[in-house]
């Protein structure tokens, strides 16, 4: 990247959305949706913090077989602050609201998302809702788990029920704003000669994740407000009391929070996709494989909340057809990383910073995958689910995948939204110790779980305690490895070399305007006149 | 606002109402119209999960649903159903007006479709108290006389109230959204915003309308006309 030709003057002398206005008010009335991502960045920062405080708290109490922290009662709270915070508050809004907001208008070469200030309406309900879910921490605590099952959460629980689940609601109308902004700008706003098929794969992937989220999230608020009622008024539909029934919950639920699963994942397939194109320097293989089988996720993924529910009792036949649903969904997720593993071959492919977290993610993502389907099978989930076989099941998807996808994509276009390059071998070792410390978290995970050590628990047999600690040792790695970029991608805003349009030499509009863009994205919208990725062949390299 | 900072030698010749960060009129518009599509798409699985379980309860509990629906007043639910499609065809009647370019039509039929829209919450209003004051109300006032629902298991009888309150209270929090809406709108149309040019947020105001009123001529039937009497 240090070969990036240096066309721009330095950063101050341009006039570019960073330095048009200044002051707290032009940042908090702003409705440049490349200052409401970097809003929703510092957020979404320092939510995935907290819910790191509390994730470090939990494996530093699972250290002893008998607890080495905390009361169970506080072991609770801690794993439903951890999920509620990263589920709701990190992982959902991370790549679509941070890289999302920032690139979807310069991806299709419009001036801005089409509907500017319910962007930063968004942001609000988005820090609305956070500033409850902390109040519910600190007022407290919740203890239902981040999936506030009834009856226990709508009768039998003593915590902040009803303020978490009301910041889970808000958050949601939030996540569902921003699906919407992006669903019309992407069918209204696109540049001419960008044709459905041109578009990047990244684009087609926050489009499924759109609908998923316009889809899936209302079911879930209106759960939510049931629950929240119910609790308030002591009577409900989930009362078995009045003949109503606690499943019927898990089932609502579920049909939001299984797709939101996904909500979580496409973005990071979308990402990758642009990272290999990329660094392979190749045009992607099988395009609209990869941008359909986003699609087939996103209407796949309505179709599978029963696996969820296997041991609730719900009916056999009910499993049966979520389970072979459920293996359907391996198909357009096999499509996608076949497609990237033929676009590396032959590829000249050069190891950035961003690339090792792409083929991070192919290979955790796989493996979260593949672990998947012992669980959509209906006799090996009987004996896994509610194990750690799950806990590190979904860790390699959602940390594994999701996560690793957002740092790549953060590495990939952090010289475009911040006009400066970060230091590379920092970079790359970062990355390293991420992923080292990830698998030595999480894989332990999976065997604990096979053995048969269950989630949710503050104490365990004295037998899993050498796995306990190899999970917290690779925890504390995990950790440091996160804080290593938060160090120096501040640092590099104000000492990183310049780093000009396009340090990557990497293909789509949001490369052929200057870093930092310009507040109105484009001197002149572009014509689009050829297709996404058009790396030269590798045939042309080797003559 | 700040998004046009640098680059805009168009501004000058902008028509009125086009924001900045559209090519044209026709985009602007296109993209607010389909935005609020996609937000009653949002709306109907927000509602759909409201009626699935329905749908379920009333498959286990049918006679308590009867007998739960039986204790419900017809002809107020029926009265305000015409009220509302008289409001629907007042919206449209407003759309048009604006589309045209008539600003007193445009004012009068959109303070008919607010009359309407308060004659609908002012019954339903009516209708509360009434369930009130025979304590039908789950969770804050559930006392009703053995008299009202018979044989009926009273266990399912409350669950059919729970979805009555809910699922009419959650539609009348729409009515009360809706009448805010057209409240800026008649204020807007009064102020001359408005015109055959530039008549969006009118149009856009009414496909909102129009959902609010579709979703109570599915709950009509489904909660006042399932108790077997007619």
């Amino acid at each position: 990247m240090s070969t990036a030709a240096v066309v721009e003057s330095p950063a101050g002398s341009r006039v570019h959305y960073l330095n048009a206005s200044y002051g707290i008010k032009s940042w908090l009335f702003t409705t440049d949706h490349k200052r409401i991502a970097l809003l929703y960045l510092g957020s979404i920062t320092f939510m995935f913090f907290i819910g790191g405080a509390a994730a470090t708290l939990i494996r530093l109490h699972l250290i002893e077989p008998t607890g080495a922290l905390v009361q169970p009662e506080t072991y609770n709270k801690l794993f439903t602050v951890h999920g509620v915070v990263m589920i709701f508050f990190f992982l959902i809004p991370s790549i679509p609201a941070v890289l999302g907001n920032f690139l979807v208008p310069l991806m299709v070469g419009a001036r801005d998302l089409a509907f500017p200030r319910i962007n930063l309406l968004s942001w609000y309900l988005y820090t609305i809702a956070a500033l409850l879910a902390l109040y519910a921490v600190v007022s407290g605590g919740v203890d239902t788990g981040w999936t506030f099952y009834t009856p226990y959460s709508s009768t039998y629980a003593h915590t902040q029920v009803i303020a978490t689940a009301l910041a889970a609601f808000i958050a949601g109308f939030s996540s569902i704003l921003t699906g919407l902004n992006f669903i019309v700008t992407i069918h209204k706003m696109r540049a001419p000669g960008l044709t459905w098929f041109r578009l990047p794969l990244f684009i087609w992937a926050m489009y499924a994740t759109s609908i998923i989220q316009i889809l899936g999230t209302p079911v879930l608020a209106i759960t939510i407000v049931l629950l929240a009622a119910e609790r308030l008024l002591h009577v409900g539909i989930f009362d078995p009391k009045i003949g109503g029934d606690p499943i019927l919950f898990q089932h609502l639920f579920w049909f939001y929070s299984h797709p939101a699963v996904y909500i979580m994942i496409l973005p990071g397939m979308g990402v990758v996709s642009e990272l290999i194109a990329c660094f392979a320097r190749k045009r992607i293989f099988g395009y609209s494989m990869i941008a359909f089988s986003s699609l087939a996720i996103a209407v796949l993924g309505f179709l599978v909340w029963g696996h969820h529910m296997f041991v609730t009792g719900q009916s056999v036949y009910a499993g049966l057809i979520f389970s072979v649903l459920s293996f359907m969904v391996a198909i357009p997720s096999a499509i996608k990383v076949f497609n990237w593993t033929a676009t590396l071959y032959k590829g000249s492919i050069s190891y950035e910073a961003p690339m090792l977290y792409a083929l991070g993610f192919i290979g955790l993502f796989t493996m979260g995958g593949l672990t998947g389907l012992f669980l959509a099978s209906l006799a090996t989930d009987v004996h896994l689910t509610g194990t750690y076989f799950i806990v590190a099941h979904f860790h390699y998807i959602m940390v594994g995948g999701a996560v690793m996808a957002y740092l790549g994509g953060i590495h990939f276009w952090w010289p475009k939204i911040t006009g400066r390059l970060y230091p590379d071998g920092s970079a790359r070792f970062a990355a390293l110790i991420i992923f080292v410390g990830f698998n030595l978290t999480f894989f332990p995970q999976f065997v604990l779980g096979y053995l048969g050590m269950p989630r949710r628990y503050a104490v365990y047999p004295a037998e899993f305690q050498v796995l306990n600690v190899m999970s917290s040792a690779g925890a504390s790695i995990l950790g440091i490895g996160y804080l290593i970029p938060l160090i120096y991608l501040i640092w590099s805003i104000r000492y990183g070399p310049v780093a000009g349009p396009n340090p990557w030499g990497a293909k789509g509009l949001e490369w052929e305007t200057p870093s930092p863009p310009p507040t109105e994205n484009f001197e002149e919208i572009p014509i689009v006149t050829e297709e996404a990725y058009a790396y030269a062949e590798p045939e042309d390299v080797h003559g | 606002m700040a998004e046009l900072s640098a680059g805009s030698a168009h501004a000058a010749v902008h028509p009125p109402g086009l924001r900045h960060h559209f090519e044209d009129m026709e985009q602007q518009h296109e993209a607010g119209n389909l935005g609020m599509w996609v937000f009653l798409v949002t709306e109907i699985l927000f509602f759909g999960g409201l009626f699935a379980a329905y749908a379920i309860y009333r498959s286990l509990y049918l006679p308590g649903f009867e007998a739960g629906s039986r204790l419900l007043d017809v002809k107020l639910g029926a009265t305000n159903t015409a009220v509302l499609i008289g409001s629907s065809l007042t919206m449209a009647l407003a759309v048009h007006a604006a589309q045209t370019g008539k600003r007193k039509a445009l004012i009068l039929f959109l303070l008919l479709t607010m009359v309407l829209g308060a004659v609908f919450l002012g019954i339903k209003f009516d209708e509360y108290a009434t369930k009130w004051h025979h304590g039908l109300v789950p969770g804050l006032k559930w006392a009703p006389d053995e008299e009202m629902y018979k044989n009926a298991p009273l266990g399912s009888v409350e669950l059919f109230f729970c979805f009555y309150f809910f699922m009419t209270g959650l539609h009348a929090l729409h009515m009360i959204i809706g009448f805010g809406i057209m409240t800026v709108m008649t204020l807007e149309a009064w102020g001359g915003k408005f015109s055959a040019e530039y008549y969006a947020p009118v149009e856009v105001s009414g496909l909102y309308w129009h959902f609010v009123d579709i979703v109570w001529i599915f709950l009509f039937p489904l909660l006042y006309l399932i108790g077997g009497r007619y």
